[in-house]
This record gives C-alpha cells, sequence and structure tokens, in this order.
C-alpha cells in the first residue's frame, strides 16, 4: 500500500510536468494544426536558465520570471522566424521546421550554457513529508500545486476573456474567425508565447527533482506529446488527463515492472492510442450538425 | 458611394476566378450578385473580406483604398461577412458566438447589440447557452446573420443565405433579409436562388465565369430574357 502511494506520489508529479507540456503541445495545434517538436526545448530553457540565474545569486522568484520571460521570447522568436515566413506550407513543412527548430535550440543552449547537469534547489526544503508509510517531497507539491493553478488559470483565459475565446473560434474555424476581425497572425503568436510560458514553468519547477542540461527537453517534450495524443490532440482537458496517466503509468511500470522501462512506456502509450484510438480519450465528438 | 470596385481580379494559383469586376453599392441600397456555381461569386466577397488575395484592380470603401488591408481592418471599417455555409463556432455557446461577432467592439453598445439580436431571433435567446454546432440549418443561418450583425457594419455581405434549406427556412431567412433590408441595412447579396435575390434587390449584376455580364435594376432583371433563359428556368 504505501509502495503503491509511493509510485502514485512520482507519477502524479511528472504526470503533473507532462500535463504542463501537454497543453502547449494543443494551444500551438489549435492555432496552427502544427505540433510543435520544439516544445520540450521551452522546459528546457526554462530550467536552465532559472538554475543559472539563481546559481549566479539571483533570488528564486525573480530568476524564474526572467527565465518565463526568456523562455517567451524564445517562442515569438520561434514563431516569427521560422514558422510565419513558411505559413503556405504543407502542416507536415511546418512540422519538420519544428524540429528542426529543436535541434537549433539545444545547440544554442550547449553554446550559451555547456554539456553539464544544473541543478536548482528546492523552492522550500528538503524534508520529506510523511504519508500513510510513503514519503513525499515538499517540490512535488510545488509541481502539482503550480500546475494546477497555470490549468485554472488557462481554464479561465480561454473561456472568460474575449482574446481566449478568440483563440478557441480560431481553431474552431479559422475563416470565421477572421471574418469576425480576429486576427490570426497575433492568435498564433499569443499560442507560440503561451506555449513557451506553460514549458518554462514546467521546466522551473521539476529542475529541483531531475536536474536539466541542454537535452533534458527531448525527453520531457516527446511525453507531453504522448499526454497531447492520449487526451486527443488539441485538447485541454485531454492534455492534462493524458499527462496524469502517462505520469502514473510510467511510474508504475518502473516500480512493479522493471525502471529499465521507465521512458518505454510512454511510447508503448502512444503506439496503442495510435492503433485503437486515434482521437485520443478526448478527440473531436460529433456534435456539429451539417 | 460606400463601396467601389473597380476591374478587380482575383486567382486561384494560375486559375483566374475573377476577370475585372466593376461594380458599386449605395448606402442602404440593396444589391444582389447573381449567377452560377463557379462564376466567382464566393470569390468576390472573399476578396472583399481580404481572405482571399487580389491580383489586379481596386476595392474603395467609403473613400478609403483596402484593396491590400487585412481582413481584422475591413472588419473595423464596418464590412461584415456572412459566409457561405454558416461557418458558426460549433462547439462555442451561441452567446459566445455573438460576443466574437462584436470582436472588434467594446463597451456598453456591445450588450444592448446583443439583446437587440435576442429580440430579432427570440429561438437564439432560447438556445443562447448551447453549442452552436447543435443548432438546425436555418437556426444557424440566423446565428450566422445575427454575429455578422454584432459587428454594427456598414455593409452587410451575405453569402448563400438559402443554401441547403429547407423551401420553408428558405422564405424566413428571405423574410430577414428583407426586414434588415427595410431598417436600412446596406446589404450585398450573393444568391443561386436567383429570384428571390432578383426580387429583394435594388439592384443588381450577373455574374459569369468570373465577369460581370449584365447589370440593371433587381426588377429589370426579372424581366430580362436572358436571365429568365439562364437563371430563372422560364
Amino acid at each position: 500500500m504505501a509502495e503503491l502511494l509511493q509510485y502514485l506520489f512520482a507519477g502524479l508529479t511528472s504526470g503533473a510536468i507532462y500535463a504542463l507540456a501537454g497543453l502547449g503541445f494543443a494551444i500551438i495545434y489549435n492555432a496552427s494544426h502544427v505540433i510543435n517538436f520544439a516544445q520540450g526545448e521551452f522546459i528546457m530553457i526554462g530550467g536552465m536558465a532559472t538554475a543559472t540565474l539563481t546559481a549566479a545569486g539571483v533570488p528564486l522568484p525573480a530568476a524564474a520570471l526572467a527565465a518565463m520571460a526568456l523562455t517567451m521570447l524564445v517562442g515569438v522568436a520561434l514563431e516569427k522566424f521560422a514558422i510565419e515566413p513558411a505559413r503556405d506550407a504543407d502542416v507536415v513543412t511546418i512540422i519538420i521546421i519544428t524540429i528542426g527548430a529543436s535541434i537549433f535550440l539545444r545547440g544554442a543552449a550547449q553554446l550559451v550554457w555547456d554539456k553539464e547537469f544544473h541543478a536548482l534547489a528546492p523552492f522550500s526544503g528538503e524534508d520529506p513529508i510523511r504519508v500513510l508509510g510513503a514519503t513525499l517531497m515538499p517540490q512535488s507539491l510545488w509541481v502539482v500545486g503550480v500546475a494546477m493553478a497555470v490549468i485554472a488559470g488557462l481554464w479561465w483565459f480561454f473561456n472568460r476573456t474575449l482574446f481566449g475565446k478568440a483563440m478557441l473560434a480560431t481553431s474552431f474555424n479559422r475563416l470565421a474567425a477572421q471574418l469576425m476581425g480576429i486576427g490570426v497572425k497575433k492568435v498564433l503568436m499569443v499560442s507560440f508565447a503561451l506555449s513557451a510560458a506553460l514549458g518554462a514553468i514546467g521546466g522551473i519547477v521539476v529542475t529541483p527533482i531531475a536536474f536539466t542540461n541542454y537535452e533534458a527537453g527531448i525527453m520531457l517534450g516527446l511525453k507531453g506529446f504522448s499526454a497531447a495524443v492520449l487526451g486527443g490532440l488539441g485538447n485541454g482537458m485531454g492534455a492534462v488527463v493524458g499527462g496524469l496517466i502517462v505520469g502514473v503509468a510510467e511510474a508504475l511500470g518502473a516500480g512493479y515492472v522493471s525502471s529499465a522501462y521507465k521512458d518505454a512506456i510512454a511510447f508503448v502509450i502512444i503506439l496503442f492510442v495510435l492503433f485503437f484510438m486515434p482521437n485520443g480519450l478526448f478527440g473531436k465528438k460529433g456534435v456539429d450538425r451539417v | 458611394m460606400l463601396l467601389e470596385i473597380d476591374g478587380l481580379a482575383s486567382h486561384y494559383g494560375r486559375i483566374q476566378a475573377l476577370d475585372g469586376i466593376s461594380l458599386t453599392v449605395q448606402e442602404g441600397e440593396m444589391v444582389a450578385l447573381v449567377g452560377a456555381n463557379g462564376a466567382g461569386k464566393t470569390t468576390l466577397l472573399r476578396c472583399l473580406s481580404g481572405v482571399q488575395p487580389v491580383s489586379g484592380g481596386r476595392i474603395r470603401f467609403d473613400g478609403t483604398d483596402i484593396t491590400r488591408a487585412a481582413p481584422e481592418r475591413r472588419v473595423s471599417l464596418g464590412i461584415a461577412q456572412v459566409p457561405e455555409g454558416r461557418q458558426v463556432f460549433g462547439p462555442m455557446s451561441v452567446e459566445d458566438n455573438l460576443r466574437l461577432g462584436a470582436y472588434r467592439r467594446q463597451g456598453g453598445a456591445v450588450a444592448a447589440d446583443m439583446a437587440r439580436m435576442y429580440d430579432l431571433f427570440p429561438v437564439l435567446f432560447k438556445k443562447r447557452e448551447l453549442p452552436a454546432g447543435t443548432l438546425s440549418g436555418g437556426q444557424q443561418q440566423m446565428l450566422a446573420i445575427a454575429r455578422a450583425l454584432m459587428s454594427a457594419p456598414r455593409l452587410l455581405l451575405l453569402d448563400e443565405p438559402s443554401m441547403g434549406l429547407a423551401p420553408l427556412l428558405v422564405e424566413e431567412i428571405f423574410q430577414v433579409v428583407r426586414s434588415l433590408r427595410d431598417q436600412g441595412v446596406t446589404i450585398f447579396l450573393v444568391e443561386q436562388n436567383a429570384h428571390a435575390a432578383l426580387a429583394l434587390a435594388d439592384r443588381a449584376y450577373v455574374l459569369e465565369t468570373g465577369s460581370v455580364v449584365i447589370q440593371g435594376a433587381g426588377q429589370a432583371l426579372l424581366a430580362d430574357e436572358r436571365v429568365k433563359a439562364a437563371y430563372l428556368g422560364l
């Protein structure tokens, strides 16, 4: 029992990170039908920048904000200089551009920083909390709490603000959105900024648990992608549920089967989803009458 | 002159869809554009809204050259389009659809206009919290019209409002168009249902393979032998 609980804690913690990454995929996918494979690099940049800044003596909150701003800048630059010039190209071409961008960002990170692992001190100490025989690190609470706050904020943005609704409307019907006077270029740019911010936040809260280096974004990004696919691409709630499922499945697999298979589990889930339920858990339901 | 189109041309790749179209719409007027499938009617409206590139000619709206203006700027200037096939935001509520119609506007006038739309289309008020995609075809058409009106347009572009609707609903939609005309809304109506469109319009243009071939008063075109033969099935 204590063992299961322990795995669940670990799974929900990484699941929360995958959920944030999955939401990043979903937001850009909705705005452009592009799968942004540089999402993981947003996570890496957020973590790396915060780690370097705090190591240089900048207080954590300021470092975290600066790292977020830097990552959003990178996201907007990616959209402006790599995606927008190719906006008339095939979606597949643009997806390949994002893969290229992710390789470029990893290379740049290697130059700006180095190939070493960077650590960040846990936000509120390292004294484990005992819960029913299992131990819970305070940082896990930070991860889950921050993820919940971000998800609530996103829900509010997309359901309660006019610009958020306009972004959703653009994803449902781009032509009609243009005819309403919604600037779809701005929507695309904001979607990249928002996804970059989500990635950065994930990177910042996870670094005290997992360390980070220039390639840390690859796995996190791919698992976020699994989460988004499992939940149904473009569905926000799906990405969150998908992230938690991937995280928990991974932790249970690592605990009860073998930790050697930990990373394989996310990909088995992707294959399973693509073979048997390509729309994912919450994929498009047929509510439209024609 | 509210809308002046002069020698407008547009291409899809190498295929020419519009070939030197010139036409005008005056304030308060209702002008119809009729023609067969593929004549270029929808393309012309897409050019007017800025979602289809123009390859030649000029569009002026209330004296301003908008030939290359971004779609959102045209909405701000007062051009609203009800697109072919309604194109409502299916998963979003009726009310959200209406609110997005007024995306470029702010303030209390928006709420007042929303109330006005609910008066005009009581069925939308009844279903305001439902996803727009669950409405029937006729209700979606009304929503699309109301959504366009929410931008407080000076020129309303209507693309095939009767398409795909049962005869009874077609009658209802034209009823709505007529009452909008009577309220002084400037309307540019594109229709395959030439009879209904010509009967309503002050003036009309007939489009054939990308060019205007006949123009005149709506009633006059109804009596025109060429129009009768080609579009009215008489």
